[in-house]
This record gives structure tokens, sequence and C-alpha cells, in this order.
């Protein structure tokens, strides 16, 4: 459907010694939405840094529509950068702000009938183009503020503005919402899904926040110590997690181990379940993933497990409960109340059992025997700010 | 507490001003001996504008720091961008070599760069007068360098790096981000440091002392050499002149940076 | 391709400083080890610093004792200065560096004009029928010039720390339960270290190298390490054994300043350039 327009072949950084990308292979198409997404130095900004020309890569190479710009600098690259804390010059007032890239743009002189000579933009021309992208971000009359005397979402906006009016082919956004209150950060999330469908460029957008990622985008790329763990469509990447850390990242997981007896049908906790999955090894051992909000809770006679409720806490949509099978604590989410100690019957149809091959993370996570824990350093991650 | 420390900082600023006003009153006395006031006049105000040796050996004083400060801002400057992008182990070893100047001793500083010049001049060269102006500005310059480099460098460590790249995303080339947008940034620092510099070298002494020549002499050497010779009123004179116009300049200086921190405070408390 | 441009714009420089600040120095140990007369290589210029001693002992008491005045004059004004209200801040820091752009040698000539045996001090204590006092040409006097000329390189740098310590921190002691006192002690002087260091140095350099100010101030039994460096290059013509005190010089400030540091440990940005 719609062309490729950036490829990273092979891509390998490194800073003093310290692998930061390990054989990169990603393809970026036009008009898309991508977002890198993984945790604090798990090499996305990085990654944003090469497409932009900020950092050259060790090895590999940068493809933008067939042509490679390893050795392209930023300024000749058809790219522009929202930055993490938006990188405002100080010095000057949002029109200048936004100006800025267009006072350095040349263009071929229409005057000139050999196309030859490059003028530059005249002032009526940069004043128009201005104007009509501060009113696009909502900043009209704002024009002769300084930075430091706008609020956060203000910054951001003249940020985004000063970008895009250059017109690029691409446009990085570098955890462009980390600084903002949540709920001025939903709202920019739809105003850049907008901005991004009006304007048809193409985002790459970098964030540790999976909310975020598979809210906005039409592809995700899940990222971790270097390396790229899972490309998909949003609904995929939850749906199917490749492995238990894509599992464990976006969203809440259980992940349990099994073995796969033969095509549909897996063994844990000493049962054979039915399951949608195929194609793996005859007996091989797997993870097995279960999301907590497709837990079914019935009669404890009806279950195919039976489980005691360790803890619950109310989380406004529904509970949170911690249930403990055979020693080993899930996490399900329900709309019910289920006091500290009741004995309760889970099923799982089918299509709630996704089965992944082992990898290195499996055994790292999906275990909620110390939940609170656990949950601390979920809500902890969320504020961090990347690298 | 408070009021003791208030009563010991006026006796200090006392203190400190004492000989600066035995120095103010010295100009208007007629007599010469600067410990027994005769008479008031402005007799040496007169003379020192009619005989006119002194302003010259001012002047002198001023080409030589004018041109060092302004030579070492420019150089400096470019140097500190580059020192701050060089490698950190580098980067150290360029800072250790810009603080020998600062911890040297003047005198060792003085003596090294006047044996220097000698040794390469009248060893090498075989020049008779290897001590000249160039030497002079030369020294000035290698000790005004560490100024400029100390007070820039921070400035640019503060600044966020991702101004420069941002400024290249948007199609600047490494020059035009440096002069669009770095140079905004540590432009404070750059200032501070080049007032720094002149002011040292406008009243260095010790290390001039070691390295001019007798073709070139700047006021504060030619001063030194008063304890030989008798001293002339007159320079009391210039010494109060000189001291209102750097008592102008402060203040100016104070009032133009309370009226930006104001006009600061005002458009950040506009904003939210 | 950045890495190059940053060595490209710092090799100039790097240059300078090699050709005009470590280059000297070697030929400053090439004079210090060479014989004046023959110019052959000689070990009689280091020989001969042992007779000269007492006088770089002279130099290291007067100068700490300097700088130990300074401090205690110094620190009140520095605290009294960081608690006033901004305008006040910046007029009296203004004050404090006023002198240090006038002319130093003009200004030790007015306490030559105050101390002498016939001068202003001594003639208006005779109107109230004291003295006269000997007060020039005294160990007293070349101490007072010190620090009368290098307290404000003491003041600046306390200033700069104790402004920077954050009122919470006071306010925190205060909390848990120290009086003014306690205050002051645990939590003030501790942060203003850095800056009681770097103020020490400041003094310390200056005025264990200076030769003027003992020159004018004090007498024959007063000479420092300076004087006789500065009399083997401008009277006594014997530049080698100048070259091998200047040596001797350098590394006394060299062991100093960093047993200071070591005191202080890191200290990044300590110390303001003044």
């Amino acid at each position: 459907m719609s062309k490729e327009l950036i490829r990273l072949r092979n891509i390998r950084m490194a800073f003093d010694d310290e692998v930061v990308l390990n054989d990169l292979n990603l393809y970026i198409n036009d008009k898309e939405f991508l977002t890198l997404l993984g945790p604090s130095g798990c090499g996305k900004t990085t990654t944003l840094r090469i497409i932009g020309g900020f950092t050259t890569p060790v090895s590999g190479d940068v493809l933008f529509n067939g042509v490679r710009i390893n050795d392209v600098p930023p300024y000749r690259r058809q790219i522009n950068t929202v930055f993490q804390k938006y990188a405002l010059f100080p010095h000057m007032n949002v029109f200048e702000n936004v100006a800025f890239g267009l006072r350095l743009k040349k263009i071929p002189d229409p005057a000139d009938p050999t196309g030859k000579r490059m003028v530059k933009l005249s002032e009526a021309e940069i004043s128009s183009r201005v104007m009509e992208m501060l009113e696009t971000v909502s900043l009209k009359g704002f024009e002769s503020r300084k930075p430091d005397a706008l609020s956060g979402g203000q910054q951001q906006r003249v940020a985004i503005a000063r970008a895009l009016v250059n017109r690029p082919k691409v446009l990085l956004l570098d955890e462009p919402l980390a600084a903002l209150d949540l709920r001025l950060r939903k709202d920019m999330q739809n105003e850049l899904k907008r901005i991004q469908q009006a304007t048809g460029i193409t985002f790459i957008y970098v964030t540790h926040d999976q909310e975020e990622a598979l809210s906005m985008s039409d592809t995700v790329v899940v990222m971790d110590k270097g390396r790229i763990q899972q490309i998909g469509r949003p609904e995929d990447i939850y749906n199917e997690p490749k492995n238990a850390f894509v599992a464990d990242f976006i969203g809440e997981s259980n992940i349990l181990d099994g073995v796969m007896l033969s095509d549909y049908h897996v063994r844990f906790f000493g049962r054979v379940f039915d399951c949608v999955d195929k194609g793996f090894a005859p007996n091989e051992s797997v993870d097995v993933v279960i999301r907590p909000e497709d837990i079914d809770i019935v009669p404890q006679a009806q279950g195919h497990l039976v489980g005691t409720v360790t803890s619950i806490t109310f989380k406004g949509l529904n509970y949170d409960i911690i249930v403990e099978f055979k020693g080993f604590k899930w996490l399900i989410q329900t709309t019910d109340y289920h006091p500290v100690g009741a004995v309760i019957g889970i099923r799982l149809n089918p299509e709630d059992i996704h089965i992944m091959h082992k990898s290195e993370y499996s055994g790292m996570f999906g275990d909620y025997s110390s939940y609170s824990a656990e949950y601390d350093e979920l809500t902890e991650d969320a504020g961090d700010e990347e690298e | 507490m408070k009021q003791a420390n208030r009563v010991i900082t006026v006796l200090i600023f006392v203190f400190l001003y004492i000989p600066m006003a035995v120095l103010v009153v010295a100009s208007f006395n007629t007599g010469k001996d600067i410990t027994e006031f005769e008479g008031f006049t402005f007799q040496q105000y007169a003379r020192l504008f009619q005989d006119g040796d002194l302003l010259e050996l001012l002047r002198n004083s001023l080409i030589v720091s004018v041109l060092a400060s302004a030579a070492a801002t420019v150089f400096g400057t470019v140097a500190a961008v580059g020192i701050h992008n060089l490698n950190p182990r580098l980067r150290k070893t360029a800072m250790t070599l810009t603080n020998i100047p600062m911890t040297n001793p003047d005198i060792v500083t003085g003596v090294s760069l006047s044996l220097l010049f000698v040794f390469v001049g009248a060893r090498l060269l075989g020049q008779r007068n290897s001590l000249t102006f160039w030497t002079l500005l030369i020294a000035h310059i290698t000790f005004n360098l560490p100024y400029v480099i100390l007070n820039v460098m921070p400035k640019l460590k503060q600044m966020d790096a991702s101004l420069t790249d941002a400024a290249m995303d948007l199609g600047c080339t490494p020059v035009q981000a440096f002069f669009r947008v770095t140079l905004y940034e540590i432009m404070p620092g750059i200032v501070s440091g080049a007032i720094m510099a002149f002011t040292m070298s406008l009243d260095d002494f010790v290390i001039s002392y070691f390295v001019s020549g007798l073709d070139f002499v700047t006021l504060p050497v030619e001063i030194y050499s008063y304890t030989k010779k008798p001293l002339q009123p007159k320079i009391y004179a210039m010494f109060t002149l000189l001291f209102l116009l750097i008592l102008a300049l402060m203040i100016a200086m104070n009032l133009i940076q309370i009226y930006g921190d104001k006009k600061k405070t005002q458009s950040r408390s506009a904003g939210v | 391709m950045k890495k190059n441009n940053a060595v490209l714009l710092s090799a100039p420089y790097l240059a300078w400083m090699v050709a005009f600040t470590l280059i000297p120095l070697g030929v400053v140990a090439y004079y210090a080890l060479t014989d004046p007369s023959s110019g052959a290589f000689s070990l009689g210029n280091l020989a001969n610093l042992g007779m000269y001693l007492p006088v770089l002992w002279q130099s290291i008491v007067y100068s700490l004792v300097s700088a130990c005045i300074c401090l205690i004059l110094g620190y009140p004004v520095a605290y009294f200065i960081a608690h006033c209200g901004p305008f006040a801040q910046k007029f009296l820091y203004m004050l404090v560096m006023l002198p240090m752009c006038m002319s130093f040698l003009l200004r030790t000539l007015a306490w030559v004009g105050l101390l002498q045996d016939t001068g202003i001090i001594n003639s208006l204590l005779g109107k109230i029928g004291i003295g006269p006092l000997t007060l020039i040409r005294t160990p007293g006097a070349v101490v007072l010039g010190m620090v009368y000329n290098y307290l404000p390189y003491m003041i600046l740098p306390l200033y700069a720390t104790i402004v920077k310590i954050d009122r919470r921190l006071i306010e925190a002691a205060e909390d848990l339960g120290c009086n003014g006192v306690q205050v002051f002690l645990r939590v003030v002087l501790p942060l203003s270290v850095p800056g009681i260091l770097s103020g020490m140095t400041m003094v310390f350099v200056p005025s264990v190298s200076t030769f003027y100010i003992s020159q004018k101030l004090g007498g024959t039994d007063t000479v420092l390490i300076g004087d006789v460096i500065e009399r083997q290059f401008k009277q006594g013509n014997n530049p080698n054994l100048g070259a091998a005190l200047s040596l001797v010089l350098m590394l006394l400030v060299l062991v100093c300043t960093s047993i200071l540091n070591r005191f202080g440990g890191d200290q990044e940005e300590g110390g303001v350039v003044v």
C-alpha cells in the first residue's frame, strides 16, 4: 500500500564500548505513525537521533527514499524534530522560533528561468506561513511572547509548530509529552494524531508510555537492550506478544511455564487447555500469557482452576485481585468484589491463552507473588525520564 | 549575631577604603607629601592633563589590555567550544593546562615568560632587546585566556545541548548554529570573561614588570619605578579620576543587570 | 566528524598554552640547572637553595597568617552580604570588587603614608599624646599589607558559596532542634568549606609570592621569597638562581594548594575566578 520511506539496515551503535544498538533493522513507510516504545536505555532515543542525523552509527546504513544518508548532516535532511524538553531558543520570541527554519531556507528563484538561482523566502511568505502554523496549534496572539513566558503545553505546541512549518517529510518526536500533566497529555495525544492525519507527514514517535504508543500509532516497535523485540500493529502487539518482555511491558500479564503438547493443546498447572496457537514443536516448553482482564471468575465447582484471593485493590474501573493457585499468584481484573480469603474458580477460553516461545526474558516477568512491590515500580516507571 | 556582623562589615569596608580615601585627599593637596594636608587645590588635575606623560602611560596600559582581552575573548571562546566537545580525557588535560597560569604565582608566570622570551630572542634569534610590546601582549593574552575559558565553559555546560541540535535540525550549518543560538546562550559568560580579562590586564603589574622592555611601559610598571624616583602628586589625581570612572561603570552595570532581572520576572509572571 | 571539529577548534589554544605556559616552565628548569657563567649543566643553583630556607619559611608563615586573618575578617562580611536583600547584595559585592580594580601599588603606597613614623596614624596618635610608634618595617605591617590587598579574594568566593546554601537546610536544622550556634557550626560552616578553601588559596598564593608589599612595608628582616627572586632578575643578575627559586616557589604553591584541596575533596565550582 504505502511506500517505504526510511530503512535502517544492520545498525550498530556503541558509546565507549557500550553497545546501545545491536544489529537493528527497521523500515518506516511514508505517512505512517510509528512509535519506538521501550524502557529507559533501550536505545529508542539513539535510534531517533540516528534518523535525525545527530549521531552516526558505528556500522550499518540509513536509507532515505533508497538513498544512503549516513553522512548527510541534520541540516540537509528533510526531517525535523520535536525535542524532549522542546529546545526552544530562549532568546527569541514565539514568532522568531517558528520562523527560524524558514529564514534559513532557500528556494529556486521564481524569476530565474533556469531555476538554478536560490533565494531566501520573502518576509511576507515567512510571516504568513508562521501565522498559519500558529493558528494550527492554537497559539495565535502569542507571537511576541518569549518561551519562558509560556506554559509547558504552550511551549510544546511552539516546538511542534517550529518543526512542522518547514513541511518536513518526517517528523521525529522524542518523548514530546513526557513533561506534561496527565490531562494535557491526553489532549495533546489527540491533537498530534489529528495533525499527523491532516498533514500526512510521517511521524516517528519515541515514548516509554505503552498506553500512548497503543492509542496513537499505526505501527509500534517494542525495543529493549538495543534490540527490537517486536514490530506490529498495536492490536497485534497487545494480543500476540512475541516474548515475556513484550507481554509484560505492554499491559499486565500473567506468564507461566507450559508445554505445547500439539497444535491447539497446551498443558500448564497439570491440566491440558485448548488454545488457538499452532506451529510449535511437539512437547516444546513455552511461556503462556494470560491477560488479567480475560479471566472469567466462576463459582468453584465450574472452574478450570480454583484459588484463594490474597489481596484486592480498587482501581476505579475494576478491582485488581491477586489469586493464589497452587503457590503461584495471578493478577485478575474483575468488576465484582471478592474479599480476601474467598475461594473462587476461574475459566480460561481458548482465545484468552497466548503461547510464546521461550526467550531470554522467560521467568523474569509475569509473576505477581510480590504484587505490591511490582505495582510501585510500575507507577515509578511512568514518571521516569528517558536516557 | 547579625548586629555584630553588621559592625564588622562596616569596619572592614572602612579598612578597605581608608587608603583609597588617603589617595583621593592627596590629589587635592597643595603639598607633595601624602601625610600632610597643606591646602586645597585642583593643581594636580591641571598638571595631569598638561604634562600628558601619565596619560600616555595610561594609554599604553589601555592598548595592551584592550588588545589582549579582545584577542583572548575571541580565541578563548572558540577554544572553549572546542574543549567542551572534546572527549573527557582530552578535556581534562585541556583544563589542567588552563589552570596552570591560574594557580601559578604571578611572579613565576612572569619570570618563566621573561626567560622564554630572552632565551628565544637572545639565544636563538640573536636580538639585543628581546622584550618588546609584542612579548608584553603575548604574556597578557596568555594570562587572560584562562579567565575567558573558565567563564565560558560553565555556560556551555549549562546550555541545553539539544538547542544546537534543534538549530541544525532546522537547517543551520554548525557555524550558523553557533552564531544564531550558542553565542546568545553563552554571551553572559563571554562578557564576564572579557571584563575580568580586561581588568586583570589593565591592573597587572607583576607579569608586565618581568616581560616588558624599555620601549613600551605600562602605567603600573612605571608607578613601581616611582619607588626609586620621587612620586609625582598628579598620579593621585589620576587615581581619583580612575576611581570615579570605575565606580560609575560598576554602578551602571549593576543598574543594567537589575533592570534586566526585573524585566525577566515581569515577563515570567505574565506567562503563567 | 564532530570530534574532529572539537580538536580543530581547541588545538590552536592548546598549542598556545603549551608554548606559553609549559615550555616557559621548561626554560625555567633549564636555567635552574645551568651555571650562570659557563652555561653548563650544574646543580650549583639548587645547592645554594639551602641558604634561602629561612626566607621561604618566613614567606609561608606570613602568608598563612594573612590567609587566616582574611578568613576570620572575611567570613562575617561574606555572611552578612549573603543575607542582605538582593539590591544590597549587588551593591556590597560591588564595593568589595572595586578596590581590586584599583592600582594595588598606589593603595600600598597609601599604607606607607599611613604607617610611616611621621605618617598619618602617628600624627593622629601624637595629638592624643601617644607615640610615635614603630608601625612600618615590621612583620605586622607586611601582614597588614597582605590582608588589605587580598581580603577581597577571600570575601568573594566565601560569599558565592554562602549565598548558594539552601535556606531550607537551615530551617530543617532548626526544625530538628539546632539552636543558632549549632545551625552555624553543623550546617552553614561545613557547607562553606569549598569557599573557605578557595579563599585561602586565593589569598595564600599571591601573598607567598609578593615582593612589592614586603619591599614597601617591610624592613630588612622581613624579606620574602618573592623579594629574593625579583632581586635575582632585576638587580642581582643571577637569573639562574632566580629560576631555581621560582621552581621552588611553584612547587611550594602546588603542594600547599593540593593539601588545601585534599581537605575539601572534589570541588567542582567552589571558587569563583575574579
